[in-house]
């Protein structure tokens, strides 16, 4: 499976929706996602590539991993999976 | 100062204190410390430090159990009753207080605590699953319980009225001295001893933090806008709160009165803390005191350093002081001993005894720079001189539950 389908596959399950109905321009809360619902995602994104997300919830604009949307996201899920492995 | 709203009951005053947390050993060291603005937070000295994303933390360093408890003590003290129990030593010093026949069956124990014997569910949890053993030490339960610090100073000092253990979070110290100051107040006790621990400062303790991500891998700095989380520490503080009338018939110093308590619910999010439900906490607070927001002249922060926290908090204070909240300081010793968790109240009360008793306002340290959202006195870096007469101590726990205490002078 890819990058982008895992990504989504978890961003759904979090925002309790079907893969199919998210969007790659959807936001968190066009998704109804909250900070929890975040933190909760970016753990399951780290056990499922075996990675380290650098995030902290005080200052989400400072991290390199931008939460902006869901391409976004991914993109950043990419690049970590191509720097940590 | 304006006539007390109503009668409420007995008055209840503090004659004792102590402490053991990453400041000092005692109350002086640790007001002298607060005074200064020296910071405790340093790098963590824990077994598998290295495994941890956070390496920092308010520790009680240089702690050698041994010369406080002998070999039997030892085997039934989790740290944070030990802790319990030399802070109390200094408290009940204090106080000058023996507790015989009827006072002692008056006299009670009501500790806050949110891990209890984490260091022990800790190193037996690593015992059985990571060394595969499959024996434990006989006490791990008595060792472990939530409420053995309550049990253990209740046994040390013959306390056998109400007695028990609150766990809310990091407002534990708060409800819990809250129950002991309105136990005195309606009559169901003469004297309480009470206040707060927490020895959370183990690999398990921080790494279930670490999960949150809402704590700073480098310092706490509450209410500066380059603020990023929060930071632990461990330790205790321990009160003797008494009747009025009982502690000025014997002669007792007198450190403080507490006047009001007021506690609420945010009923709304289990980590996300709502300005409403910390406004009506303080203004509860306040009228149960018979206090006007202009005879408040310090309040000791709730005060994280995180985001959500800082900025909620002032915006309840902005609300509940209206004009006067321009006018009031408040700081957040956090930034100097770390986030005590369920013993956290207990230890920043003191800075609110240095404020009504000496005149010195603790600082908020780590500020570097103003945010907006936060923008009231928070008495950066440097402590100040001021005379003040009442002062609140905010709580506000995760899952909603705030707590908040008002003192005054006598």
């Amino acid at each position: 499976m890819d990058i982008k389908t895992r990504v989504i596959e978890i961003i759904a399950e979090q925002a309790m929706l079907e893969p199919g109905d998210v969007q790659l321009t959807h936001t968190l809360a066009d998704l109804g996602l909250d900070s929890l619902g975040l933190v909760e995602s970016i753990f399951a994104i780290e056990e499922a590539f075996d990675i380290t997300v650098p995030f902290n919830a005080n200052e989400p604009e400072k991290s390199d991993f931008d939460i902006s949307s869901v391409v976004t996201m991914i993109t950043a899920v990419e690049t970590l999976v191509k720097d940590q492995k | 100062m304006s006539a007390r709203r109503k009668s409420n009951g007995r008055r209840v005053v503090i004659t004792g204190a102590g402490t053991i947390n990453a400041l000092g050993g005692d109350v002086p060291s640790t007001l002298a410390a607060m005074a200064e603005g020296r910071c405790g937070i340093g790098p963590l000295d824990i077994r598998d430090v290295d495994r941890l994303a956070i390496q920092i933390g308010g520790q009680v360093t240089g702690y050698d159990e041994q010369k406080h408890f002998n070999r039997q003590q030892i085997a039934l003290y989790d740290r944070f009753t030990q802790f319990t129990l030399i802070a109390a030593k200094e408290a009940m010093a204090g106080a000058g207080l023996s507790f015989t026949g009827e006072l002692a069956a008056r006299s009670g124990v009501v500790l806050g605590t949110s891990g209890g014997g984490l260091n022990t569910q800790d190193e037996n949890y690593r015992a059985v699953y990571e060394d595969g053993k499959n024996r434990v030490h006989p006490f791990i339960v008595p060792k472990l319980m939530n409420n053995a610090a309550t049990s253990h100073l209740s046994i040390e000092y013959n306390l056998k009225g109400p007695s028990f253990t609150v766990a809310t979070a990091c407002a534990s110290s708060n409800h819990a001295m809250g129950q002991a100051f309105q136990m005195i107040r309606t009559g169901m006790a003469d004297v309480m001893l009470t206040g707060g621990s927490e020895a959370m400062l183990c690999f398990g303790g921080i790494k279930a933090w670490e999960g949150l991500r809402v704590m700073s891998r480098d310092a706490c700095r509450p209410f500066s806008a380059n603020r990023n989380g929060m930071v632990q520490g461990e330790g205790a503080a321990v009160f003797v709160f008494e009747d009025y009338d009982m502690a000025r018939a014997r002669g007792a110093d007198i450190l403080a009165e507490v006047v009001g308590f007021a506690m609420t619910s945010d009923a709304a999010d289990i980590v996300m803390p709502s300005a409403q439900g910390a406004e009506r906490a303080i203004t509860g607070a306040m009228a149960d005191a018979g206090l006007d927001p202009e005879d408040v002249g310090y309040i000791n922060a709730h005060g994280t350093g995180t985001a959500a926290n800082d900025k909620t908090e002032c915006s309840a204070v902005a609300h509940a002081f209206g004009p006067h909240a321009d006018r009031l300081m408040m700081s957040s010793t956090k930034s100097m001993h770390g986030h005590l968790i369920g013993g956290t109240g207990a230890v920043e009360l003191l800075a609110c005894i240095m404020a009504l008793r000496d005149g010195i306002i603790a600082p908020t340290i780590g500020y570097e720079e103003p945010d907006p959202e936060c923008a009231l006195d928070v008495v950066p870096n440097e402590a100040r001189h001021a005379k003040v007469g009442a002062v609140l101590s905010n709580a506000f726990a995760f899952g909603g539950l705030n707590a908040v205490l008002a003192l005054r002078s006598v």
